[in-house]
């Protein structure tokens, strides 16, 4: 294959992308001379009153991301370990933990925090990381409490979360010393709901057979939304990538080569490994075409009202993705199974996330009842690499492919 | 004693105490949380009973849950689904950690007995709307339980619950205090023995046995020996090896802060306020659980204060493998620990597999050091 064509498979707004993640970075780091304050938040957290308070969200999820990706895991989270916490905690807790006191990673830390805001609709140990995190920087920590939603939101829930954004605003008010503004909330919370619209847009643009993009680039390009959430930067930015994803479709440009295989990835990316399974599954023509994962942050949309965001996002907020029980979450895979026509589940069981992967047989076991598509579970880690083995993963993965083969014959 | 004995014997056998509660024409409701409100089941005419792993192999939980879930979670899932726990008419679930909940699920998935409710109590406990969640939550949990047993739950009957489960508290609390205050009236395997029978027993059965245990040995002098008096700490500590190794290289537990221990009948339910507020009051001002938030110290004071109360000599941390909240915990609560100059030890530890000779050596090793 000649390097024209891999030139034209590329995606031009990864630039653009970097661009702008760069910026933010660096507004981020030069925070406190312009006077500007920073709130590390949560990835499943409501940022949009940060944004309409001028506040810089910062997402130490986000930083794990980039930690795993650059490789610097496995050094941070030994650092982590060495202060006494256990190698069986989460990698992204872990490395950021250690990173905060020996300012390492790929960007040499993150900027201090002048508050904490902590959602736990994404899983427990967020609160315990952000008490880390409480005590090192001794700043003021918000907990937003997202009752788990086993088998349904109920009003005590909804009672109780939206008593809680309430004094989400208050906690701001107070540490900001500024006056709540409404008005911005209500722009802001309008673009987040356009960006998120947006963001649902990109992602089922995959549905196209070839598939414009793979999951691999779904979890790159999921740092706007994730980070830039309620600004007109993320959405003018979907805008630009909706439209080349449409283009690609029109020229009938591909991700994978000579896409013959679809498949649908389940937990968080393998981050150390994301060049390495791209390109071992498109070596047997498979695009992974979708994930559980990059939609979580549109999934809710439905529960939001653009109209009335603040007095809407209790809910959206609250039943998210992980938030759900696993008979829920089974339900979302075969939904995208069909959507996205998969012919395959890799399911990633991520020894640092635990609500994400405890569950995982059980909604493999429903799949395999209820389609007839070949299941793959791989063991690994999203960003320590030490519990991760290629060659075993390897053998499977070549294994589990040679029966999609088989079966789609 | 041979009240003692009707401990050792309950904690035996689990399914031989369900007989003997099943012949009383009762029903058995299971749980794996001390945040619990046992009141309202007890007041419902269920016994409670806190479940435990019965350490067998994993084979049928291997199909629902990986081998980097704790011990606890994987075990007791293990008897359920290979009918260990048919006795079982009904489960709570009161959202203790992410392995609890994913178990929640997979346990209504299975739909293996009667009864079952998630009782989604708060995490946080600080706050007014937090408290207001929680009584909330324990009104829909009442509702639950007259559907389930078509009979209501009057004030009166929850007061009387209140009172029976208020009094193994304050007998259990005297052992502890005689325990600290004459180090050795009482061997650690038999107030292990006590603690964990008193979950999985009748209460009323416990409620009757309690009060003679502690008139005997209210009777007995200190004894002579002075062992170095050690606190322990962690989630559940669920081995009676542990207690005897202990005492084995020198040492006498006076005080833990375990769920399966002190964590679990601290504090009494007040007794004269409207009952479901009364119950939340005392799940908010018990010692806490590090699955829940209070502030990001609280854990640290509380361990400092109960180590000064009993005059420790040292701490224990016994940390169950791949439990997140307790590990998350621990390098700050060293680190208190330290800064008063109390000398601690962690051991990690499965429930799975018990002690061998290497915990002794360790212990021996830690108690002549302090």
């Amino acid at each position: 294959m000649s390097d024209k064509h891999a030139e034209k498979r590329k995606i031009k707004s990864a630039k653009k992308m970097r661009d702008i993640m760069t910026t933010y970075y660096l507004d981020a780091m030069t925070a406190e001379q312009n006077n500007k304050q920073v709130a590390w938040i949560t990835s499943g957290g409501p940022v949009e009153p940060l944004v309409a308070m001028d506040i810089i969200p910062i997402y130490p999820e986000n930083h794990g991301a980039m930690i795993g990706a650059s490789k610097m895991g496995e050094d941070l989270c030994i650092k982590a370990e060495d202060m006494g916490y256990s190698s069986d905690l989460c990698s992204y807790a872990r490395a950021d933990i250690s990173c905060s006191v020996v300012k390492g990673g790929p960007i040499g830390g993150l900027p201090k925090p002048d508050m904490l805001v902590c959602c736990n609709n994404i899983c427990g140990t967020v609160l315990k990381w952000y008490e880390v995190q409480a005590r090192f920087y001794n700043v003021p920590l918000f907990i937003l409490d997202t009752p788990v939603c086993h088998t349904g939101y109920s009003p005590e829930i909804a009672k109780y979360v939206q008593a809680q954004i309430d004094e989400y605003i208050i906690f701001l008010e107070k540490v900001t010393k500024r006056k709540f503004d409404y008005d911005k909330m209500a722009r802001v919370g309008k673009l987040a709901y356009e960006g998120q619209l947006l963001w649902q847009k990109v992602l089922n643009t995959t549905a196209h057979k070839p598939s414009p993009m793979s999951a691999f680039d779904a979890f790159f390009f999921l740092a706007l939304i994730v980070t830039l959430r309620g600004t007109q930067v993320a959405v003018d930015f979907y805008k630009e990538l909706l439209e080349e994803m449409e283009q690609r479709i029109k020229k009938g440009i591909s991700m994978v080569p000579n896409e013959k295989y679809r498949l649908l990835w389940d937990n968080l990316p393998v981050w150390y490994k994301l060049k390495w399974l791209s390109k071992k599954f498109s070596d047997h023509n498979a695009c992974l075409v979708a994930d559980t994962y990059t939609s979580a942050w549109c999934g809710a949309i439905k529960y939001t009202d653009e109209n009335n965001f603040l007095g809407s996002i209790a809910e959206a907020y609250t039943r998210i993705y992980l938030n759900i029980g696993v008979d829920q979450m089974a339900d979302q895979v075969l939904d995208m199974i069909k959507f996205y026509g998969a012919n395959g589940l890799v399911m990633h069981s991520n020894r640092s996330c635990k609500p994400y992967s405890f569950g995982q047989m059980d909604i493999m076991k429903i799949v395999r009842e209820k389609t007839n598509i070949p299941v793959l579970m791989i063991e690994a880690d999203m960003v320590d690499p030490r519990n991760f083995s290629q060659s075993q993963v390897e053998t499977r993965i070549d294994a589990f492919m040679e029966i999609i083969k088989q079966r789609s014959r | 004693m041979k009240e003692i004995s009707v401990f050792y014997d309950a904690i035996k056998d689990v399914s031989k105490v369900a007989s003997k509660i099943k012949a009383k024409h009762k029903k058995i409701i299971g749980y794996l949380c001390s945040y619990v409100p046992e009141e309202m089941i007890y007041a419902a005419g269920f016994v409670p009973m806190r479940l435990f792993s019965s350490k067998s192999d994993i084979v049928l939980a291997e199909q629902h849950l990986q081998a980097y879930c704790c011990s606890l979670v994987r075990g007791v899932l293990e008897d359920s689904l290979s009918g260990r726990l048919d006795f079982l008419d009904g489960t709570v679930f009161p959202h203790t950690c992410d392995s609890m909940q994913r178990l929640s699920d997979i346990w209504r998935m299975n739909g293996k007995y009667e009864f079952f409710a998630d009782v989604v109590l708060p995490a946080k406990l600080n706050t007014q709307s937090a408290r207001n969640y929680m009584k909330d939550v324990l009104r829909k949990f009442k509702t639950d339980l007259e559907t389930a047993t078509g009979k209501e739950i009057t004030d009166t009957d929850l007061r009387k619950s209140i009172k029976k489960l208020n009094l193994i508290r304050k007998n259990l609390a005297k052992i502890y205090a005689l325990q600290s205050q004459k180090p050795g009236i009482i061997k650690g395997a038999d107030l292990y023995a006590i603690v964990k029978g008193s979950m999985v027993m009748d209460r009323d059965e416990v409620a009757d046995l309690l009060p003679a245990i502690l008139t005997n040995i209210e009777k007995i002098d200190a004894p002579p020996k002075k062992g170095k008096r050690i606190i322990v700490s962690g989630s559940i500590c669920d081995s009676p090896d542990i207690h005897t190794a202990i005492e084995k290289a020198g040492g006498i537990i006076v005080g833990d802060d375990l769920c399966t221990g002190q964590r679990w009948f601290e504090g009494e339910t007040p007794i004269d306020e409207d009952p479901i507020h009364a119950i939340a009051t005392r799940l908010i001002e018990r010692i806490i659980c590090p699955a829940k938030h209070f502030s990001p110290v609280l854990r640290g004071e509380n361990l400092i204060a109960l180590a000064k109360k009993n005059r420790a000599d040292g701490v224990i941390f016994m940390m169950l493998k791949f439990c997140d909240p307790h590990a998350f915990d621990y390098p700050y609560l060293k680190e208190f620990l330290d800064q008063e100059g109390i000398k601690s030890l962690a051991v990690e530890m499965d429930d799975q597999t018990q002690n061998s000779g290497q915990l002794d050596t360790r212990f021996e090793t830690f108690i002549h050091m302090i």
